[in-house]
């Protein structure tokens, strides 16, 4: 089946919410106008208003509204036309539903997704391209999921929603209308993807290559380069960032001896680093046969320019030449 | 010299006394000139990135405020550059009142060194430190604390100036206004919160956004007044019973009735959420820049073939400069690293690859 990952995100919301009636999707334009990035196109015609809700521009009060729904017994689906404007109301998700269960001896708990647009855009400049993957998987009590194609959107979407804790989900605009071929079984109303989990999206024996969303493809990319010169890398897709599926990346380590993690977030305590302390805290340290090289964006604010905007960001060419480092070549 | 009268419309105040309102304006055949120069240079610089962002020459985020100059214009006649002005991403006409030139507006859109921030800020954030103008912030609300804040450095620098904050009816709703507001007020800050309401937040009506539209009444203890900001000479005479307000007695909370007639930015069309008979009706009867253009043509202080020729001489300039900024360089690849901390100490910049990191 050919999908995008927006028809991927879409599709599964609109199946869990017609199989669960205790979820609904509440957020900013998501009902009558479809949602800003249409990603909740058709869902308040079909569903209707008691299902999707639109709120005013008030990030702190709906996200504190759908945080106390989640404590009632209800599974919200909390859209942010992006992350950048859960700044705004980062209090709830991590001090009002992370942190409860903790907080009262396991009695309370919010089954909640949060979920909308993370990570560097095109063109939007400072305040609005900005990835949080690594401020949410540093709090207890999150699951931080991070898709990058439409099998990815759609097993742990579904799963998400499912999951009895709040999960934050973490979409990328750039990747949004990209169509990907895939296979039938996604289609299925229950293809759930197991939370915790990488996927080995290419396998290889030279190098390992750890990504996540948006950079697991031009991580892809890097490989069929480095295959061109001889060097067969392994490109792990984590899809999970908390908790994290280290056991994949040791195994992988094991067999390549090597490593290079790809993100676009900023450097400094970024998924990178988290996957590098793994390298020192893990017997993958015995296996390396280099220092793992870490690339991220550059650790400034995003520029709007397109002439600096494109170097911003890790591109395939970076990720080629940080692996012929690691190899040595 | 001669001078014009002008009846101004009827407004609507919250603990506030109305009698202490003009009635009237006064102005002249110059000022009106350059009323009408100013805000049809807005709407030129407009219609033209409309034209450049079709073209895919200007990125992202693109807000237009076509339908609303007689704001940015008149608020600017009733104060000076020595107030402190913040607003939100709606922001190409401020940048204009503010000191910028088009061809500045234009590289910055265009991603140019050239450009007002040297092409890192982009559409949504223009700022002139020179003149006060603070910004260009894109997040819904965020500029309102901030605004206040910079109505605090006035008063503790015992500044006889104002902060004038500009927010929607969209961001009305936002909680940090309501925080923001209670402190301006307990803290007699001159702090003039300014509501461009212009029906609609994004794709949503106020009536779907807001339990209480009254806007001017937002303030809660703060007095409110609300104008027909369509009506460049209401918007000059509220500014500058504002600023004096402001400085002798603190937060006032301005309600400025307008309408966008574009989008809320480039990606919205505009037309799912109202009808283009709405749109059309306001232009007919309430178009800033007819209206004045209708008081010089009335008083005869221009000829309608004088008023073509300036209009066609504002709008090639305006062309001119868009396609001269085109021209202009691109940011160069170590402008990258450049600007995140002042240049008087240097602090290692982390770039992609490690190698290329730079003591900056």
């Amino acid at each position: 089946v050919s999908m995008t990952v927006k028809e991927a995100i879409n599709s599964a919301m609109d199946e869990e919410i017609t199989r669960d009636s205790r979820v609904f999707l509440i957020g900013e334009e998501v009902a009558q106008y479809n949602g800003a990035y249409k990603v909740s196109k058709d869902l308040w015609a079909k569903h209707g208003s008691n299902r999707i809700w639109d709120t005013p521009i008030t990030e702190a009060g709906f996200t504190g509204i759908a945080a106390g729904a989640s404590l009632g017994g209800l599974k919200p689906i909390c859209e942010f036309m992006t992350f950048n404007f859960a700044m705004q109301s980062i209090d709830h998700i991590v001090n009002s539903t992370a942190k409860i269960r903790y907080m009262s001896g396991g009695k309370i708990h919010g089954s909640i997704v949060f979920r909308g647009i993370n990570g560097p855009a095109a063109g939007v400049a400072a305040q609005h391209s900005q990835c949080f993957a690594s401020w949410y998987s540093s709090v207890p009590g999150l699951i931080v999921l991070s898709p990058y194609d439409p099998e990815d959107a759609r097993g742990l979407l579904k799963a998400a929603i499912r999951e009895d804790e709040p999960v934050v989900f973490l979409e990328n605009e750039i990747m949004y209308n990209k169509k990907f071929d895939c296979d039938d079984k996604i289609l299925d109303k229950d293809f759930i993807l197991p939370i915790g989990k990488a996927k080995i999206m290419r396998q290889g024996k030279d190098i390992t290559i750890v990504a996540h969303s948006r950079m697991v493809g031009v991580s892809l990319e890097a490989a069929e380069e480095l295959a061109k010169k001889g060097i067969e890398a392994e490109v792990i897709n984590l899809r999970t960032l908390k908790p994290l599926d280290t056991e994949t990346i040791i195994n992988s380590v094991k067999k390549t001896n090597r490593i290079v993690s790809v993100e676009d977030g900023w450097p400094h305590g970024g998924i990178g680093a988290e996957i590098c302390a793994l390298m020192m805290e893990s017997e993958a340290f015995d296996y390396l046969d280099a220092p793992l090289e870490r690339l991220t964006s550059a650790d400034v604010p995003a520029p709007y320019a397109k002439s600096l905007e494109e170097i911003f960001t890790p591109r395939a060419v970076n990720v080629v030449n940080a692996c012929l480092r690691v190899c040595n070549k | 010299n001669f001078t014009l009268t002008v009846k101004l419309p009827p407004v609507t105040t919250h603990k506030f006394d109305a009698t202490l309102l003009p009635t009237e304006a006064v102005t002249s055949k110059e000022e009106l000139m350059k009323y009408f120069n100013d805000m049809f240079t807005i709407r030129r610089i407009e219609i033209t990135s409309d034209a450049y962002y079709k073209n895919a020459e200007i990125r992202g985020f693109c807000h237009l405020c076509d339908g609303q100059e007689g704001i940015y214009v008149g608020m600017e006649a009733g104060v000076t550059h020595d107030d402190c002005l913040i607003t939100a991403y709606r922001d190409h006409g401020q940048a204009f009142m503010r000191g910028e030139t088009p061809h500045a507006i234009f590289a910055e859109m265009f991603g140019k060194i050239t450009g007002t921030s040297k092409g890192k800020g982009g559409s949504m954030h223009f700022y002139n430190k020179t003149t006060n103008f603070y910004g260009g912030n894109g997040i819904v609300g965020a500029q309102v604390p901030v605004g206040v804040g910079l109505a605090f450095a006035l008063k503790y620098q015992k500044k006889p100036n104002i902060s004038m904050i500009m927010y929607g009816d969209g961001a009305a709703n936002q909680g940090q206004i309501a925080e923001a507001a209670n402190i301006a007020a307990l803290w007699k800050l001159p702090a003039i919160f300014i509501c461009e309401n212009n029906k609609y937040g994004m794709g949503t009506a106020i009536e779907r956004a807001s339990a209480n539209t009254d806007f001017y009444t937002r303030g809660d203890t703060i007095p409110g007044i609300k104008i027909e900001a369509q009506n460049i000479l209401a918007v000059r005479e509220t500014m500058k019973l504002a600023k004096k307000w402001g400085v002798e007695h603190g937060p006032l909370w301005l309600e400025f009735s307008t309408y966008r007639y574009r989008g809320h930015s480039m990606s919205d069309p505009g037309v799912s959420y109202r009808n283009k008979e709405e749109i059309d009706k306001v232009r007919a009867t309430r178009d800033p820049i007819e209206y004045v253009k209708h008081l010089i043509l009335d008083n005869k202080l221009a000829s309608e073939a004088e008023i073509e020729d300036i209009q066609d001489k504002i709008k090639d300039d305006v062309n001119k400069a868009a396609a001269e900024a085109k021209k202009d360089p691109v940011p160069e690849a170590k402008e990258l690293l450049t600007d995140v901390f002042s240049h008087n100490r240097k602090y290692l910049i982390r770039n992609v690859e490690l190698k290329d990191s730079a003591l900056i």
